[in-house]
């Protein structure tokens, strides 16, 4: 079970991952996640879904190996298996057809992305991506999304491919009020807020795919509470995506960074056994 | 059945027990079990306490039925393997309920010895008998014949669907857990510390049921990885709901989402099923600062309470009703007392106040006195206009009752409910033909035990069902 078929370095430290998941691939629907554990010591950990192949019985899943639980996963190897594997978890992705559809990542987002925008193609809309990373060798799945939108447009904080800036200062270059009736965004939370601040005007429904920290993923210890207009929603069963115009995304920074240090000191931490409180 | 001549004579004047536990001190620095459990001496005389009544009151009060007139005449005569093989006619969970269940609303509640002294201490004694029987365990798993019947599914692993599991593979069925968590147990297992319940305890007697032939599946999601119908498709003749009351309520005050407020489910998710008591050497961390408000007056509350106390924080529960109304079991009430925890009774929070960085840094109370009685028979409390103030604080922890976890509901529009619980005839039977519910997904917030009555009412539902015979489900030997 929870088998892993295949892996590939998309770009330094982001690693895809392909998982033997009879019933996941059957059942989910873009913009859905799992949650894993790689070793059986290991936290639980969200990921968006980002592919899936029936004839393989398989789903696919793009890691950026920052904290101590995702370089346990990147350091597993195919024919190794992951711990724990539970999903699809979450809402699908809002739909629309006859749209012209605005899709939006930015980093490890794009991967997260590519499900989405293909469904808005699919589903009959007119689907501009814009992505946005840091320098043109981190640039992720372009050829991908290539096939799956009608048009492509990246942007780099340094220039280096495409347009010279971020995503959302690419996306008010090219775009204003009607120029995209629907939207979807996914990234970092700084680009997120942005990108619903530049469009609250622009009569474009905006929905923004959320990260906040998870533990349980079925609506049971509440953690991943985020505030959408004036409502607590939890963001693993009420979305994880929501109208990025009414997110708190401020409250949402600041929750998730309410475990930074103690996950900078769960880096550094050498196992000690044996020893019981404190 | 035969009665047995007792080989002692009944001395209930004798004083109750007391049950030995972990000093105090000790306690706030460690996660090891509270209480220890029996003396075999105590054992002798606690059990010769019980009268042996005629008409034990207690079998009938006890939700499950243990035989607990008998499997006290044997551990009074020193026979404590066949004490355990008596609860095993019921229950195989004498390890776990012997910790958690609210013996004083049940079965000590019903004892005839209170008419005039201290009722029996059955839990203590339950517990005797199942740590007894531990080390037998592993002879006991390879005398069970693999069941062939048909295929039942049972959702959840907590005390519901144990018992049901239990109850069916006796009677042949080939029975298969779903869990959508990690670990098997429910509630068992991330709500209930290991102070209170060692987890080894839970999983030798989740072990036995795995050794009859129950099957178990993890990371499983009824209404997410699979439909119900699917699970039809798949050859599952009946199904058994037992998701329990997942969803926690949450305060509904200003600042409740600040940094450092949790739900009691979260608090205790990440101290109990991720050991986040052991960080750094396990990855989930958990805030605990040094000051730490616990928000009710239920188990979750003491629970949270006394991880909190034993994680190096000053801990007050505040509890909007007075000492009288709290729901936790007594014991749990009296360790946490012990324990340090302070107590501020007739006082609820209105707001929390962070500080720049979001992180929550003080509460304000108010004053409440106590009312007319509401619908629950207790008392209900009343704000005292203008008593409001303020507390210092780094942790809040809001164990305020849970509602039904939702998920399959909501893959499952054919099931009725009514505000989020899952409708059941007296057999246990939803809406949807050969899907049954129990437990607190029915109840919303109970117990153990009343869970366990659930299950077993529904596995013999299921039985019923299956089999086409309104047969008992075979206990006796």
């Amino acid at each position: 079970m929870n088998r892993i078929l295949a892996k590939r370095q998309l770009a330094p430290e982001v690693t895809l991952l392909e998982v033997e998941a009879p019933r996941i691939q059957k059942r989910w629907k873009p913009g859905m996640f799992i949650i894993i554990r790689p070793l059986a010591e290991s936290e639980r950990i969200p990921l968006t879904i980002v592919d899936s192949s029936a004839e393989r019985q398989s789903i696919t899943m793009v890691i950026q190996a920052i904290g101590k639980t995702t370089k346990e996963a990147v350091a597993l190897e195919p024919g190794d298996a992951l711990c724990d594997l539970v999903g699809p978890l979450g809402e699908a992705a809002t739909m629309t057809t006859g749209q012209r559809v605005v899709c939006m990542a930015g980093g490890v987002g794009v991967a997260e992305l590519l499900p989405v925008a293909k469904a808005f193609h699919d589903a009959g809309n007119h689907v501009t991506a814009l992505c946005g990373a840091r320098s043109d060798s981190y640039r992720i799945l372009d050829e991908e999304l290539k096939a799956a939108v009608d048009e492509l447009q990246w942007a780099t904080d340094d220039g280096t491919f495409g347009f010279h800036g971020n995503v959302v200062q690419l996306l008010k270059s090219l775009a204003g009020p009607g120029t995209f009736t629907e939207g979807h965004v996914i990234g970092p939370i700084p680009m997120m807020k942005a990108a619903a601040e530049a469009t609250r005007d622009w009569g474009l429904k905006l929905h923004a795919s959320l990260n906040p920290v998870m533990i349980d993923g079925t609506g049971m210890c509440g953690g991943c509470r985020v505030t959408v207009g004036n409502e607590v929603k939890f963001a693993c069963v009420d979305g994880p995506e929501f109208d990025a115009h009414l997110v708190d995304f401020d409250e949402l920074t600041r929750r998730n960074r309410a475990y930074r240090e103690m996950e900078q000191e769960s880096l550094r931490h050498v196992c000690r056994v044996g020893l019981d409180v404190r | 059945m035969a009665v047995q001549p007792l080989s002692y004579k009944p001395n209930p004047k004798a004083p109750r027990q007391i049950l030995p536990v972990l000093n105090a001190e000790v306690r706030a620095v460690t996660s090891q079990e509270v209480a220890l459990g029996f003396t075999p001496e105590q054992v002798r005389v606690e059990a010769q306490r019980c009268l042996q009544c005629a008409k034990p009151t207690c079998i009938d009060a006890c939700p499950i039925h243990i035989d607990i007139k008998r499997f006290i005449a044997r551990l009074a005569e020193g026979e404590y393997q066949a004490a355990h093989d008596v609860i095993s006619e019921q229950s195989p969970f004498p390890g776990v309920c012997g910790r958690v269940c609210q013996h004083e609303l049940f079965c000590e509640d019903a004892c005839i010895v209170a008419k005039k002294w201290e009722p029996v201490a059955i839990g203590s004694l339950e517990r005797f008998a199942a740590d007894h029987a531990r080390l037998r365990m592993q002879e006991l798993a390879h005398s069970y014949p693999k069941p062939t019947g048909k295929k039942v599914a049972l959702v959840g692993s907590g005390p519901a669907s144990l018992i049901a599991a239990y109850d069916l593979v006796r009677n042949n069925y080939r029975v298969t857990i779903f869990e959508a968590l990690h670990k098997l147990g429910g509630v068992l297992a991330y709500g209930i510390p290991n102070f209170r319940l060692p987890r080894e305890i839970l999983h030798e007697e989740i072990a036995r049921l795995q050794n009859m032939g129950v099957e178990f599946e993890a990371d499983f999601i009824v209404g997410k990885t699979a439909t119900l119908d699917e699970l039809f498709e798949e050859g599952f003749e009946a199904v058994f709901i037992g998701t329990g009351a997942g969803l926690p309520y949450m305060m509904g005050i200003p600042g409740e989402n600040l940094v450092g407020v949790y739900t009691a489910n979260e608090f205790l998710t990440r101290i109990n099923l991720m050991e986040a008591f052991k960080f750094p050497d396990a990855p989930t961390p958990v805030r605990v600062g040094a000051h730490t408000i616990i928000v009710g007056g239920g188990n979750s509350a003491m629970d949270a309470a006394r991880w909190a106390k034993r994680m190096g924080s000053d801990v007050t529960v505040l509890y909007r009703r007075g000492r009288a109304e709290l729901k936790a079991r007594l014991e749990e009430i009296e360790h946490a007392e012990e324990e340090g925890v302070r107590f501020e009774f007739l006082a609820a929070p209105v707001a929390l106040f962070g500080d720049e960085n979001g992180y929550v840094k003080e509460v304000e109370c108010i004053r409440m006195e106590l009312g007319e009685p509401d619908e629950s028979g207790r008392r209900s409390p009343v704000p005292i206009v203008g008593s409001e103030h303020r507390i210092p604080v780094d942790t809040v922890v809001a164990a305020i009752g849970q509602a039904p976890n939702p998920t399959l509901q909501k893959a499952t529009p054919t099931l009725i409910t009514k505000r989020g619980k899952i409708v059941v005839d007296t057999k246990g039977e939803t809406s949807m033909p050969h899907v049954f519910a129990g437990g607190d997904v029915v109840r919303g917030g109970s117990t153990v035990i009343l869970a366990m009555k659930d299950g077993r009412l529904a596995a013999q539902a299921i039985h019923e069902a299956l089999s086409g015979v309104a047969a008992e489900v075979e206990v006796a030997q």
